[in-house]
């Protein structure tokens, strides 16, 4: 019940940011409308590293307690990292073609490390759904989770020397936003929407890890029921 | 330090048992030569017939060659450990996990520098490349980008290994984390083939460095997990 008041409180406040940031908050004067973009976009760039920070510490409480609730958390974690994560390459992608003429751009280092945080974790989730047996799953996953996380700082290093080691930042980028220069209007939005799409992950990661938990549950009463039936044909024989 | 010193000695005789059966078979060289061989070849037919270019494309073409092959040769060494249960074996040794680790990398670091140095010189024969010139930053830059490879492709052939699908699973996996990696070693050779003129040489070395440094301690740290499972 409570978790549903929650799912309730993220949906209104999701849809009352999103109204503001679309009809409330003036246009940007350099990009226009398409800088509005960026309310949900860096919400949920903030949300995936969130995710993927979960996932990771949550495969070491694994590998050290033993404790397959925190193999659920963490399977959340990567699930709902991917999914924002994708919106945010997304969201960017919308956003650079008003604004960089292309879908794509190699010079920025964020679009770059972001593709690659995707390829990563999506690595991840396939590799747990190669691993039947519960516990190898969370082990194996625990130190992939963990490599990656460990991999993302190093990713985001070298990408950014990678574009230019003598290269301004490319204009436009989403430190502008959080410039303490950016009128306030702007700011407030985009803590708004960072606050509401926070809230809407909070639900996300409990419905996710609920769903896990009971997964695991059937997974563990078929294969009882597979040793019990193995047990009682075994005198037939 | 005597600690140190004895754990090093073991992690030698793993990484001979690996180096001796490598010799002996040959499982994991001679096919990823010959597969990177290929892929040079493909790369000049997809890129050519311009000199000039192939040229300027060869320091990325080189790096792209060894990281494919070694991906090839990390999955063959660990594949014959697959064999009469010699996995089970490994992790009853009365050591400890990071030696085996170690033991494993140093196996495949020297899979990987010999792979590494032969692809160097047929990119330079192949695409016109004076490697003589400027050998030693080149040598630095092989002999930290093996050491990552093979950091890397040693704990993710340990976690695919026993997978059905590890023949899609291991460069899936190994692929993004590589990536720093293939850009420090790209940047590093480039700028040792033109003579370093903006100074990033050493820069770039430094990452790759970092990157070796980072990659050995998560995977003898979490290798142990590997062998329990």
């Amino acid at each position: 019940m409570k978790t549903r008041i929650l799912g309730f409180v993220a949906l209104t406040a999701v849809a009352a940011m999103t109204g503001i940031g679309l009809f409330v908050v003036p246009a940007d004067l350099n990009q226009g409308d398409a800088q509005r973009i960026m309310y949900p976009h860096v919400a949920s760039a903030w949300l995936a590293y969130l995710s993927f920070g979960v996932t990771a510490i949550s495969g070491i409480l694994w590998l050290w307690k033993r404790d397959l609730r925190f193999d659920a958390v963490a399977l959340a974690g990567a699930e709902i990292g991917v999914m924002f994560t994708a919106f945010a390459i997304w969201g960017g992608m919308m956003w650079g073609r008003p604004i960089w003429g292309v879908f794509w751009q190699w010079e920025d280092p964020r679009l770059t490390t972001t593709a690659l945080l995707l390829a990563l974790y999506v690595g991840y989730l396939l590799l747990r759904q190669l691993t039947d047996d519960p516990e190898r799953r969370a082990t194996r996953a625990a130190i992939v989770g963990v490599v990656a996380a460990v991999d993302i700082p190093i990713v985001h290093f070298s990408v950014e020397w990678w574009r230019g080691l003598h290269q301004t930042a490319t204009i436009g980028s989403p430190d502008r936003v959080l410039n303490p220069a950016a009128p306030m209007v702007f700011v407030g939005t985009l803590l708004g929407m960072l606050g509401a799409f926070t809230l809407a992950w909070g639900y996300l990661m409990i419905r996710r890890y609920q769903l896990a938990r009971a997964e695991v549950q059937r997974e563990e009463a078929a294969r009882l029921d597979r040793l019990m039936s193995a047990r009682t044909a075994e005198p037939a024989r | 330090m005597s600690t140190l010193r004895r754990e090093a000695g073991l992690a030698m005789a793993v990484a001979r048992k690996d180096a001796l059966a490598e010799l002996r078979g040959r499982h994991a060289t001679v096919s990823a030569l010959f597969f990177a061989a290929v892929v040079l070849l493909l790369f000049g037919f997809a890129l050519g017939p311009d000199s000039a270019r192939l040229a300027a494309a060869a320091p990325g073409l080189l790096w792209l060659a060894v990281v494919f092959a070694g991906i090839l040769a990390v999955n063959r060494l660990h594949l014959l450990e697959t064999e009469d249960g010699a996995l089970e074996q490994l992790a009853l040794y009365p050591v400890p996990r990071r030696v085996i680790y170690a033991g494993k990398a140093i196996g495949g670091f020297a899979v990987m520098l010999v792979l590494a140095l032969v692809v160097l010189g047929a990119v330079g024969v192949l695409f016109a490349i004076d490697i003589a010139a400027a050998w030693f930053p080149l040598l630095v830059t092989v002999v930290l980008g093996a050491a990552g490879i093979a950091a890397v492709g040693t704990f993710y052939a340990g976690v695919t290994v026993r997978l059905r699908a590890r023949e899609v699973m291991l460069p899936l996996l190994m692929l993004p984390v590589l990536a720093p990696l293939l850009l420090g070693a790209v940047k590093a050779t480039a700028a040792a083939l033109a003579g370093d003129p903006f100074g990033e040489l050493g820069a770039w070395l430094q990452l790759l460095v970092a990157f070796d440094v980072i990659m050995i301690v998560a995977g003898a740290a979490t290798y142990g997990f590997l062998l329990e499972d």
